[in-house]
C-alpha cells in the first residue's frame, strides 16, 4: 500500500464524490424541516429523481435537460406531499413514509424500459490540471459541476438562513407558524416553498447517483441513502455545516474503510461496515453538545399541523 | 333496492365461483431477492421464469423481498393463494423456504443456493458458479500486471468464499506471485457501494475487478478506471464493453421448465440439483478479443475440460491459509466439502468475518 501524499489525495477525492448525494439531499432537506415541515420523502423523491434524469438523458440525449428534469420531477413529486400537508393537513409523518413507498413503486415502473442501458459520461471541470498537480489536482479538479455546487451549497444556505430576510421568515415560519402568520406572514406559501425546494434538491441528488456516480438506472439505487440525509440533518442539529461535516465523514469512512479490508487490517469486517454510521453520529452528538445552539437552531413546531383560522 | 341487492349478490357467487375455478389451475410462484432489472442475480431468475411462461405455465413473481422476517410472509402468502411450486431465489430463504413447506404440504418448493431440505416437498438446487470462477482465476492470472486481483464479496457464505478460493487456486496455478485482495461490501445489491468497493481496490492496485454481488457498477468503475474486469450472472458486457474479458452467466431456464413441467405433471420428487458447465446452468460469455487468441483457446480447453470432468476446480494439494492440507495430492473436494467450504486457501489474504 502506498501511503503517499497523491494517493491521500486521489483517497479525498472519492470521499468528496461519494458525499455528494448526502449533502444535497440534507441540505434540501434542511431548508423544508427549518421551515417546520418534515418530509419524510426524502428517498422517494431521490429516486424519482434519479429515473427523471436517467431518463431524459437517454431520450433527450442532453445531460442539461436530464439534470434540470431531475430537479423538476422532485418539484413536482413534493408537490403532493406539499398540497397533502399543507392544503389537506395531513400528518406529515405518515405523508413523507407514503411518499417513499409512492416513489420507489413508480420509479420502478418508469423505468422498467431503461434497465440495462448503459449511461453517458457526465463531463467533469478542469480534468488536465488532475493530472498536473499532486495532490491537490484530484482534490479540487477533475469533478462534475453538480459537485462543485453541492460543496458551495451548505455555505449558501447557512448564508440564506442566517444572512437574508427571507432566511429568517424561513426560521419564523419554523418555530412559530402562528406568530408568523399574525405578522402577516403567508405561511403556507413559505412552507410550500421550501418543500419545493426541498424536493428540487433531492431530485438532483437522486440525478447525480443515476447520470454521474454509477451512470445507469436500477431500481432501487439510492439504497437508503436518502434516510441517512435525513439522519443526518437531526444529527447536525438542522447547521448546513454540520450537514456537510457529517456528510463527509460518512462518505469519508465508507471509503476508507473500504480501504483498510482490502490492505488486510485485522479488524472485524462487521466493525468496519458500521463504522460510518458510529462514527458520523459521534462525531456530530460531539461538535454540537451546546444545548442553547441546538435550541437556536432546531425549529420549535417541526411536524406540526398548522392550519389558518378564517 | 332489494332488486339491486339480489343482483350483487348473485353477481358475487358468480364471482366467487370464478375464482375458485382459476385457484384449481397449476401456478408457479417466484421470490426474487432484488429487482428484476438489476441485470444480474435477479434479472437471470426472471429470465428462467419467463421461459416458464414460455412453456404455458401460469406463474407469479415477488420482487425485491428482503431476507428475513418478510421473506416468510411473502412465501406464505403465495402458498396460500393456491400456488403448487414456488421457487426461493436466494440463500436467505432458506429457513422461511422450510417452515412454510411444514405448514404446506401439497404445495412444492424449490431453494436456490440452500442445504436444508427438512420437509419432503423441498428441493434445493444451485450452480456450480466455482467453475466459472476457476476460468476467470486462470484469465485473471495470466492479465494482471499488478499481480493484484480485487474481489468484491458480499456475505461470508460457503457459496461466496467457494468462489474466491476456486478463482485463486487457478490464478496461482497460471501466476504464483498473485494477491487477491477482498472487500466485502455485505450487500448483494447497492450500487453505489459496489461501485465505491471497486474504487478502493483500483486505487489499492487491483488491475482486475471481479464480483459477487448483483449490479453493474463494479464493471463500470473498472471500465472507467481502465481495469479488466467479469461480469457477474449474467453478461454484463455493454456496460463495460472494453473491460469485460467474459462474465459468468447462470442459466436457470432449462431446469425451472423441467421442475415446472414435472410438479404440473405429478413426477415431481424432492432432489438436491447442483448444476455446472456441463449441464449448461453455468455458461460463459464470449471471451473479449483482448485476451488474445492463444489464452482464449487455453480457457476454452479449460472449460471444456471442466465441463468433461477431466480437470476439477478443486484439485489436491489444496491447503487451508495456516498450511493444514484440505484435499490431498491427486484427489478432488468432495461435494459435501465443497458445499460447506468456510476456510479460504494458502494465498488469500485476510480473514473471513464471522
Amino acid at each position: 500500500m502506498s501511503l503517499d501524499i497523491s494517493f491521500i489525495g486521489i483517497l479525498i477525492g472519492s470521499i468528496m464524490a461519494s458525499s455528494v448525494p448526502l449533502i444535497l439531499a440534507a441540505s434540501g432537506e434542511l431548508i423544508t424541516e427549518r421551515s417546520g415541515v418534515l418530509n419524510l420523502g426524502v428517498e422517494g423523491m431521490m429516486i424519482i429523481g434519479a429515473i427523471s434524469g436517467f431518463a431524459l438523458m437517454v431520450l433527450t440525449d442532453n445531460l442539461f435537460i436530464a439534470i434540470v428534469g431531475s430537479m423538476l420531477s422532485g418539484i413536482i413529486i413534493s408537490l403532493i406531499f406539499g398540497f397533502l400537508t399543507q392544503s389537506l393537513l395531513t400528518n406529515h409523518v405518515a405523508t413523507g413514509l407514503a411518499l417513499t413507498i409512492f416513489g420507489i413503486g413508480l420509479s420502478a415502473m418508469l423505468g422498467k424500459n431503461y434497465v440495462g442501458i448503459p449511461g453517458k459520461e457526465f463531463p467533469v471541470l478542469f480534468s488536465g490540471l488532475k493530472e498536473i498537480i499532486p495532490f491537490f489536482g484530484p482534490i479540487l479538479f477533475g469533478h462534475s459541476v453538480v459537485l462543485y455546487f453541492a460543496f458551495t451549497l451548505p455555505f449558501l444556505t447557512n448564508y440564506f438562513l442566517k444572512k437574508t430576510k427571507l432566511g429568517l421568515v424561513v426560521r419564523a415560519v419554523g418555530d412559530s407558524p402562528v406568530s408568523a402568520s399574525n405578522q402577516g406572514i403567508n405561511v403556507i406559501l413559505i412552507r410550500y416553498s421550501c418543500i419545493l425546494y426541498g424536493g428540487a434538491m433531492c431530485g438532483l441528488a437522486g440525478a447525480y447517483l443515476s447520470l454521474i456516480y454509477t451512470p445507469q438506472w436500477i431500481e432501487n439505487m439510492t439504497a437508503g441513502r436518502g434516510w441517512i440525509a435525513l439522519a443526518l440533518v437531526v444529527f447536525a442539529t438542522w447547521s448546513p455545516i454540520k450537514v456537510l461535516i457529517g456528510a463527509l465523514i460518512f462518505g469519508g469512512i465508507t471509503i476508507l474503510q473500504l480501504h483498510m479490508q482490502a490492505i488486510g487490517f485485522r479488524i472485524p469486517v462487521q466493525f468496519l461496515s458500521a463504522l460510518p454510521y458510529l462514527m458520523t453520529i459521534i462525531v456530530l452528538v460531539v461538535i454540537s453538545r451546546d444545548s442553547r445552539k441546538i435550541k437556536l437552531n432546531t425549529p420549535t413546531s417541526l411536524g406540526r399541523i398548522f392550519y389558518k383560522e378564517k | 333496492m332489494y332488486k339491486n341487492f339480489l343482483r350483487y349478490l348473485i353477481s358475487a357467487f358468480f364471482l366467487l365461483g370464478l375464482g375458485t375455478s382459476a385457484n384449481a389451475e397449476f401456478k408457479v410462484g417466484f421470490v426474487y431477492v432484488g429487482p428484476t432489472g438489476d441485470h444480474g442475480w435477479t434479472y437471470q431468475h426472471h429470465e428462467g421464469r419467463n421461459a416458464v411462461e414460455a412453456a404455458g405455465i401460469k406463474t407469479t413473481f415477488v420482487e425485491s423481498v428482503p431476507e428475513g422476517a418478510d421473506a416468510e410472509r411473502v412465501i406464505r402468502q403465495l402458498a396460500q393463494s393456491g400456488h403448487d411450486l414456488i421457487f426461493t431465489t436466494s440463500f436467505g430463504y432458506m429457513d422461511p423456504t422450510n417452515k412454510v413447506a411444514k405448514d404446506f404440504p401439497n404445495v412444492k418448493f424449490e431453494h436456490a443456493t440452500g442445504y436444508k431440505r427438512e420437509h419432503s416437498n423441498v428441493s434445493t438446487y444451485s450452480a456450480r458458479f466455482y467453475e466459472g470462477r476457476t476460468l476467470l482465476g486462470h484469465i485473471a492470472g495470466k492479465m494482471t500486471k499488478t499481480n493484484t486481483i480485487g474481489y468484491i464479496a458480499s456475505f461470508p457464505i460457503p457459496e461466496v468464499i467457494r468462489g474466491i478460493n476456486a478463482m485463486t487456486l487457478a490464478a496461482q496455478k497460471v501466476n504464483p506471485n498473485i494477491k487477491t485482495k477482498i472487500v466485502w461490501v455485505f450487500t448483494w445489491y447497492d450500487p453505489g457501494k459496489e461501485a465505491e468497493a471497486a474504487q478502493a481496490l483500483i486505487d489499492q492496485g487491483a488491475d482486475i475487478i471481479m464480483q459477487h454481488t448483483d449490479s453493474t457498477a463494479p464493471v463500470q468503475t473498472a471500465e472507467k478506471a481502465g481495469v479488466w474486469s467479469f461480469g457477474q450472472a449474467s453478461d454484463m458486457q455493454r456496460f463495460a464493453p472494453k473491460s469485460i474479458l467474459t462474465s459468468i452467466i447462470d442459466d436457470w431456464a432449462p431446469y425451472y421448465v423441467e421442475r415446472a413441467i414435472a410438479a404440473r405433471d405429478g413426477t415431481w420428487g424432492q432432489q438436491d440439483t447442483w448444476h455446472g458447465l456441463k449441464e449448461g446452468m453455468v455458461a460463459m460469455a464470449p471471451y473479449n478479443s483482448a485476451m488474445g487468441s492463444d489464452l482464449v483457446k487455453e480457457v476454452e480447453q479449460l472449460q471444456k475440460d471442466l465441463a468433461s470432468g477431466k480437470t476439477h476446480s478443486f484439485t489436491g494439494p489444496i491447503y487451508d491459509q495456516k498450511g493444514n492440507m484440505l484435499v490431498a495430492e491427486g484427489k478432488v473436494a468432495d461435494d459435501g466439502m465443497l458445499a460447506g467450504m468456510s476456510v479460504y486457501v494458502k494465498g488469500v489474504e485476510g480473514d473471513i468475518p464471522k
